[in-house]
């Protein structure tokens, strides 16, 4: 076997794969944008040296792995594109080891009918990541009536959510889980019961009794979870928990799974990397984030959760706000904070090297488990697959800086945080889209 | 002796020591308004504006009475809506009033945090006038201002918070002075205006106004806001009254010299009856007259401190 | 480090001395102590205002107003000033208006001190004369401001401290010149004996 007949070979990389359960040196050769081999048969050196030193990567040191999937992205585009586009926001999805994201439909106008999808869609012909399309679960997600969700999954989408809103009424989520069962998609829930959040900026603890700030309490989010996971039992659909955040969230999706209901649910790095101690000490509204950040002990049930598989994904819910809306009182921000970037670095730093998850654990949570619940194509390496490929270095330190960002908005309050794992290439159908 | 920060912000964190110095040089200003000529030149010079983004007549004027009485050359400020909502960010509109070469800034806002932020996009000095239910740093200064003067000391007294302790700054930067002074202090009110985790003020909390202020020697009492029962916090005021009203009976359960105050506005009839309100152990009206010493105390002492020095 | 040369020029007989000598002045001057009041500039001020009363008391049998005056809102260097000074409580519990006003002052130097203390007194009320006493005067003067009463004068170079100890505040009586120590801390053997009162300087 020659490599010159190859357009890309990543050589002497620690290849990780969780779906398959590999993990071996080996390289990785890719033709025409897809994966064409995978082993420890390097060739001859006379033969290396006949192609370009840019066909070669080579990943000594360095994991190789399937091109991470972020299911929970706010994009922006259409309606703020000066917080984010397509194009923007794919920049920060390859500089943050993504390959794949799945954009959010609270856009304006949402994402509620089949031409926003395809719209968005043709937007991502051209970005530096797989577009994948939440479509609403009600028209204009205001939890009224039921968007044409044929339709949506129909021009693409994979999965529905009203997220930034809780489908407060029961009974039209309950007619949501039975229709989406015809089209074998999730509902994304956004948990948050808003009679009880009652438009708290902030977890509802002593941390919020000490500064008056207006608390969203834990039962808020546990109640919408309890009836999402009663009506997912009852109707015999599937709900998917978005951002898990609290101890009693957890232990309720992990009885459900324990009963053998169809729930699933992703938690975001910021919910166990940070606790509501931070908010007081600057009142960054980087901060301002729904739902709020919680209490440690929240954050360590939510790791074992992590550990136990309760919580199958790891997502950023990248949430771009522009500058201007941020740069204002703590309570008047809009909740959301940017992800996509700071992702990998923060599962290395805080669940790694912690000792909490294996690399493939962490990883698998990050490729094949969003993989299987939305029925995406990538995250594995197998042959003949799309060449959706990141290569990380594990152990490379950096700090968290305003101006590296890639995304059009800067509101993360990682900025000047000391991280380990970064992204050293991105590489999406076999083309480079990102280097460090 | 100086204070650590060329703000105040609020009481949490402040130590025993600081507070003294602002309640000592108090006293010394408490004179000056007994004066004929109640003013001194000592902040000539000095241009201070009072940013009050919330409607507030008392405080603002207490402030506004203290910079004239120090001869600093002071203008209120009061935004009829919150300047977001006009389109100019609080950051701009404060950045625009600096550039109006103020040296200090008196702020009053419904957000908890405002004055923080202040102190990050300006150089001036600001006090925290009240910000959401966060600090009231102030009225807690002039509340124990007022007990210094009557007990001659903080420690050991036995201090009870009546009301809505959910949204009050009042309470919270009474709790924080209060305790670093050494007092011992209790907060009571119904179980809805109590925010979660507030025992972990390291407080004594109660739900029965009877047993909360059973051998107490100063009672605040907080005003109770009708919005309150609008959100369905308490049912009515007639049973807020029965509960919570701080009402002649109630007198008896206090130690002897004890001392009844309320920060104001109140609600006559509600929180307090007439007779305890103009009753010989109320220090309701010294307490205003004392609000302008502590101020003039604070606008001295952070006068003293630019921002070169940190 | 070279060690500061200190000069002792009053002790405490000089400094009784001067006081009586003073009290005998002011009553010549004043015609008697009916029209009297004094106040004494905080801290030393203060006290030999409240010597000078007792001495008159002595002599007259009669008691005089002594008010206390902290001068430190009226100076004019405030806000130049790093270490801003704790403001001590005014105590000036009589009325000014049409008395003879005597200010005390342990040590008179540029006059500015005076200058802030003129100020204050007529916040007060519009006396009938303000007299100057102090105990020390030694000269470089910035305003145009005489003593009526002097204890002592002592020529001294600008850079040179001039340190009074009383009983009342220091624990120790004497007055002493250290050459060419304005900007040096205190030498222990003139410091003063007690702590500042509570709140004070450190």
């Amino acid at each position: 076997m020659k490599i010159s007949e190859f357009d890309l070979v990543i050589k002497n990389g620690l290849v990780i794969d969780p779906a398959i359960g590999f993990g071996n040196e080996a390289d990785i050769f890719i033709k025409e944008g897809k994966i064409a081999r995978v082993g420890k048969d390097g060739g001859s050196k006379k033969d290396s040296a006949n192609i370009p030193p840019d066909k070669i990567i080579d990943a000594s040191g360095k994991l190789v792995v399937p091109g991470l999937i972020d299911m929970h992205v706010h994009l922006r585009e259409p309606g703020r594109e000066d917080e984010e586009t397509i194009i923007t926001g794919c920049q920060a999805a390859a500089a943050g080891g993504f390959t794949s994201v799945c954009c959010m439909p609270n856009t304006t106008p949402t994402i509620d009918n089949q031409e926003t999808v395809k719209f968005v869609l043709s937007r991502a012909e051209m970005a530096d990541a797989n577009v994948y399309v939440v479509g609403a679960i009600t028209k204009g997600i205001k939890g009224e009536e039921l968007a044409e969700i044929g339709d949506l999954v129909n021009a693409g989408a994979v999965a529905i959510s009203d997220d930034g809103n809780y489908l407060q009424n029961p009974e039209l989520m309950r007619r949501a889980l039975e229709y989406a069962q015809m089209f074998n998609i999730p509902i994304i829930s956004h948990a948050e019961d808003r009679f009880l959040s009652a438009s708290g900026v902030m977890n509802e603890s002593y941390q919020s009794t000490r500064l008056g700030l207006k608390g969203s309490p834990a039962v808020a989010e546990e109640i919408a979870v309890l009836r999402d996971i009663r009506l997912c039992a009852f109707t015999g659909g599937r709900v998917h928990i978005a951002h898990i955040s609290t101890a009693g969230a957890v232990r309720a999706v992990r009885l459900a799974k324990a009963e053998g209901i169809n729930v699933t649910a992703e938690v975001t790095p910021h919910h166990f990397s940070l606790t509501d101690e931070e908010i007081g000490k600057e009142f960054n509204t980087s901060l301002r984030v729904n739902p709020p950040v919680r209490t440690q002990k929240d954050v360590e049930t939510v790791i074992e959760g992590l550990l136990d598989g309760t919580i199958d994904c790891i997502s950023s819910d990248h949430a771009p706000h522009a500058e201007e809306e941020k740069d204002v009182e703590f309570d008047q921000a809009p909740p959301g904070l940017i992800g996509l970037e700071t992702t990998l670095g923060l599962v290395k730093t805080k669940l790694i090297d912690r000792g909490y998850l294996s690399w493939a654990d962490a990883l698998s949570k990050m490729t094949i488990n969003p993989a299987r619940i939305l029925k995406l194509p990538g995250g594995t390496l197998e042959i003949g697959k799309k060449a959706d490929i990141t290569i990380i270095d594990p152990e490379k330190k950096w700090t968290v800086r305003r101006e590296n960002f890639r995304s059009k908005s800067k509101n993360s309050p990682f900025i000047g945080w000391k991280l380990s794992g970064r992204i050293g290439f991105t590489i999406l159908n076999g083309r480079v889209v990102y280097r460090a | 002796m100086q204070l650590k920060s060329r703000h105040l912000l609020g009481l949490e964190g402040m130590s025993e020591e600081e507070i003294t110095l602002i309640l000592d040089t108090a006293e010394s200003f408490r004179e000056i308004i007994e004066r004929p000529i109640k003013k001194v030149p000592t902040l000539r010079g000095i241009t201070v504006i009072n940013l009050f983004y919330e409607p507030s007549t008392r405080t603002r004027i207490s402030f506004e009475l203290a910079e004239k009485r120090l001869s600093a050359d002071s203008i209120s400020f009061t935004p009829a809506t919150s300047s977001v909502k006009k389109g100019e960010t609080l950051k701009d509109t404060v950045r625009n009033i600096e550039a109006m070469k103020i040296d200090m800034v008196v702020v009053r806002h419904s957000s908890t945090g405002v004055p923080y932020f202040l102190t990050q996009c300006i150089q001036s000095n600001v006090i925290n006038a009240g910000d959401g239910s966060h600090e009231h740093p102030t009225q807690a200064l002039l509340d124990m201002f007022t007990i210094r003067r009557k007990y001659g000391r903080l420690k050991d007294l036995r201090v009870v918070l009546v009301g809505d302790i959910k949204h009050s700054r009042v309470v919270r930067s009474n709790i924080w002075g209060l305790k670093a002074m050494g007092a011992s202090v209790a907060v009571c009110g119904p179980t809805t205006l109590l925010p979660v985790e507030v025992e972990k003020f390291e407080v004594d909390v109660y739900q029965n106004m009877d047993k909360a202020i059973e051998g107490a020697d100063v009672v605040n009492i907080m005003r109770i806001q009708l919005e309150r029962q609008q959100a369905g916090l308490f049912p009515s005021q007639r049973e807020y009254t029965n509960l919570f009203g701080m009402t002649r009976e109630r007198l008896a359960l206090l130690n002897k010299n004890y001392t009844i105050m309320h920060p104001g506005p109140m609600n006559r009839g509600v929180e307090i009856t007439n007779e305890v309100a103009d009753g010989d152990a109320s220090v309701i009206l010294e307490q205003v007259t004392n609000g302008q010493a502590v101020r003039m105390a604070v606008l001295y002492l952070l006068s003293g401190k630019k921002a070169e020095e940190e | 480090m070279t060690r500061e040369k200190i000069e002792e020029v009053l002790d405490e007989k000089g400094i009784a001395r001067a006081i009586t000598r003073i009290s005998h002045e002011i009553l010549e001057k004043n015609g008697g102590a009916d029209t009297l009041v004094i106040i004494g500039i905080l801290s030393r001020g203060a006290d030999i205002a409240k010597r000078v009363a007792e001495r008159i008391r002595e002599i007259e049998n009669r008691d005089i107003p002594v008010g206390l005056m902290d001068i430190n809102l009226y100076r004019d260097d405030t806000h130049f000033k790093l270490d801003q000074p704790v403001i001590q409580r005014t105590e000036i519990l009589f009325d000014v208006a049409g008395r003879n006003v005597i200010l005390v002052d342990d040590v008179l130097f540029t006059g500015r001190t005076i200058r802030a203390a003129l100020d204050q007194i007529i916040d007060f009320g519009r006396p009938k004369s303000i007299q100057l006493a102090v105990l020390i005067d030694r000269g470089h003067r910035e305003l145009p401001i005489r003593p009526d009463f002097v204890g002592k004068n002592i020529p001294t170079a600008a850079d040179d401290r001039v340190l009074v100890r009383l009983n009342e505040t220091d624990g120790r009586e004497g007055v002493f010149v250290v050459k060419e120590g304005m900007k040096k801390p205190v030498p222990e053997i003139v410091a003063s004996k007690k702590p500042r009162r509570k709140g004070g300087k450190k």
